[in-house]
């Protein structure tokens, strides 16, 4: 394995850097999504437990479908990869998000409100800051899901480590097959250990002291 | 003396702002799905500088009248004016910024430390950074935290008591008028609860802010209260009066139930520290030669010294045989200090002692300072002079009501039975007793 990596370190790290580049992405625009999704659906109670159907359920469809399905609408290439990985990303986060909202002790968001803030500033300084532990835990959930899914990607001809895979898979019993998929399956995995461990230091250093558990 | 010290701090140059005029005018709320209106046309004047308190059974409107006044819940009819200006004049936002709110348990935003929650009114105000520091620091010495120790701290890093102590403190941040509280006290331990209420006591015999205060604890409203708001259900004005008058004179069957007690009880709950004649006693400052004050406390004959921290406040009340051992008199702060404020009720007073089993109670008036203390026969002596006074008066009631009904019964009043009179009343007030 160590001759097949020296031969192509070169490669191997700029796949690793679209993987990564992917999956940041797309998650940043998940977290969006989702925190907009959620405060959407906190505002209106009834929206709650459709919100809640509606991550699980949206986690139960198969990655390579939910290509398969976009791949006649956006084309193949890096869109729909983009679009197959955000919409995983977002139904952890949603799901958490609504959690840690809906947690936020009504009495503070009434105290905040009889002080004198605003709808909005009410949210950004005191509802999102005592939701963002829970969010973040749905955050980290959700880069590990999207490490695999932007794996699977590979198949609409996106970026990243996916095609590794997919060649070791297409050449069974060839003389490289199992170094393509080791290399692609350890590859996925390192990246995601390192992008979990730079989410808890993101924690540390975004969550209040005076919330930390 | 209340007037030399009042006098004496807005001489210091308090620059605070004081209460503001509150009325509500026939105001109503009406939740759509519910027939019977939740306050149903109250109307209320709460003078300037006032503290009243809402009380009443739950669900009689109360909390619902106390949010109508920061627009956190809108009337469906009627007006709410402070000092004249309609609230609907202006933005709510700016509104709720010129209205202290306190509720239960203080509601601390737990992400934020003890500064940053005192320091979101002014902040929301643009006060410059300067001002708001001074002012955190100036409020936290008024709850009696130590700025240094206590600023930079979580709310979990602080007891309730505490907690409650910041949340009033931000209520003040910005120097309102108006101060809304919603069951300040309520979660807080009975102890802990009454030195709050003595600190509320202090802070607002200094500063007048108007102060509406929601509460289920008739004895809370006794005690803090100027006037008492008794609510019965839809917000029907039961009584609104001065503690004094609304025991002496219940309006109703309502108001008496609600009340209740007997007549020493509320001697003791109506009566304030500061009415019994506060006694001398050894007093030593911290760093002091020990033996010296001993020997002061032993040729005056007192059972203990009380110690005086730099600012005149008292932090513990050794006897002399603890003394005996000591060099120097320690700073060491007795967390079970029996300790009132001047305007704290006989029934705190005897509260404490018991907690503490002591017979006798440090007073302390404004920011804490060294008063005198009150001794547990003084309280005694003054309840049962009390009750012969009460005593007197129910007799004096009872008469003049047989009074009524005799002349009633015989409008002539010609044949009044002179014995009957004389002895029916006796009857009934032994009966009572």
């Amino acid at each position: 394995m160590w001759p097949f990596i020296a031969e192509r370190w070169q490669d191997i790290a700029y796949r690793m850097y679209q993987h990564t580049s992917l999956v940041v992405q797309s998650v940043v625009l998940a977290t969006i999504i989702a925190i907009l999704l959620a405060l959407l659906v906190t505002s209106r109670r009834s929206l709650v437990p459709f919100a809640n159907a509606i991550s699980s359920v949206g986690l139960t469809i198969p990655s390579f479908a939910l290509l398969g399905l976009l791949l006649p609408l956006v084309g193949i290439g890096a869109i729909p990869s983009v679009v197959a990985v955000t919409f995983y990303a977002v139904l952890p986060i949603l799901r958490n998000a609504v959690v840690g909202l809906d947690g936020v002790n009504p009495a503070l968001v009434e105290s905040a409100r009889g002080m004198g803030m605003s709808p909005l500033m009410t949210f950004l300084r005191v509802r999102l800051p005592l939701a963002w532990p829970v969010i973040l835990a749905g955050l980290r959930i959700s880069t590990q899901m999207s490490m695999g899914v932007a794996a699977i990607a590979a198949y609409a001809l996106g970026p990243g480590l996916g095609g590794y895979i997919f060649t070791g898979l297409a050449q069974v019993g060839g003389a490289n097959a199992i170094n393509y998929a080791l290399v692609g399956t350890l590859g996925v995995i390192l990246l995601a250990l390192l992008l979990d461990a730079l989410l808890v230091l993101v924690g540390r250093l975004t969550t209040s002291k005076g919330i930390r558990v | 003396m209340s007037t030399t010290s009042t006098s004496a701090t807005t001489a210091s140059g308090s620059q605070e702002r004081h209460g503001a005029e509150l009325v509500f005018d026939s105001v109503s709320k009406r939740y759509a799905a519910k027939g019977r209106p939740a306050v149903d046309s109250l109307s209320l004047n709460i003078p300037a500088g006032e503290t009243v308190m809402f009380v009443g059974p739950s669900g009689c409107g109360k909390t619902t009248s106390l949010k109508m006044i920061n627009r956190l819940i809108e009337p469906t009819s009627g007006t709410i004016t402070i000092d004249g200006e309609d609230i609907r004049s202006k933005d709510v936002d700016t509104l709720r910024r010129s209205i202290g709110y306190v509720i239960q348990g203080g509601s601390l935003f737990p992400h934020m430390s003890v500064r940053d929650n005192i320091a979101m009114v002014p902040r929301l105000l643009k006060w410059d950074k300067s001002r708001i520091d001074a002012r955190v620091e100036e409020l936290l010495e008024m709850v009696s935290l130590e700025p240094g120790r206590y600023a930079d701290r979580y709310p979990r890093e602080l007891s309730g008591g505490q907690q409650q102590r910041v949340g009033v403190a931000r209520g003040l941040a910005a120097d309102p008028p108006v101060v809304l509280m919603d069951e300040p006290f309520g979660a807080v331990d009975p102890i802990t609860r009454q030195r709050l209420q003595d600190e509320l006591l202090s802070i607002q015999r200094e500063l007048g802010k108007t102060i509406v205060c929601v509460t289920h604890d008739i004895d809370e409203a006794i005690k803090l209260g100027d006037r008492i708001l008794i609510l019965q259900e839809g917000a029907q004005i039961a009584q609104y009066d001065t503690p004094e008058n609304i025991l002496a004179a219940p309006a109703n069957e309502f108001v008496e139930d609600f009340v209740g007690a007997g007549s020493s009880l509320k001697a003791l709950s109506l009566s304030r520290v500061d009415e019994v004649e506060l006694q001398e006693t050894t007093t030593a400052r911290v760093g002091e030669d020990a033996r010296a004050a001993l020997a002061r406390a032993r040729s005056a004959g007192d059972r203990g010294v009380v110690i005086l921290d730099d600012r005149h406040r008292p932090i513990a009340w050794p006897s002399l045989r603890e003394l005996q051992y000591m060099d120097r008199i320690p700073a060491t702060r007795d967390d079970r200090l029996p300790v009132v404020d001047r305007r704290a009720t006989l029934n705190d007073a005897l509260d404490e002692m018991l907690a503490a089993s002591q017979d006798g109670i440090i007073v302390t008036g404004q920011r804490d300072d060294y008063r005198g203390i009150v001794r547990f026969e003084q309280v005694t002596a003054y309840v049962q002079e009390a009750n012969r006074n009460a005593e007197r008066a129910a007799m004096s009631r009872l008469s003049t009501q047989e009074q009524q009904r005799v002349d009633a019964e015989q409008p002539s009043g010609a044949t009044v039975d002179a014995d009957r009179e004389r002895v029916e009343p006796d009857a009934t007030a032994e009966d009572l007793r």
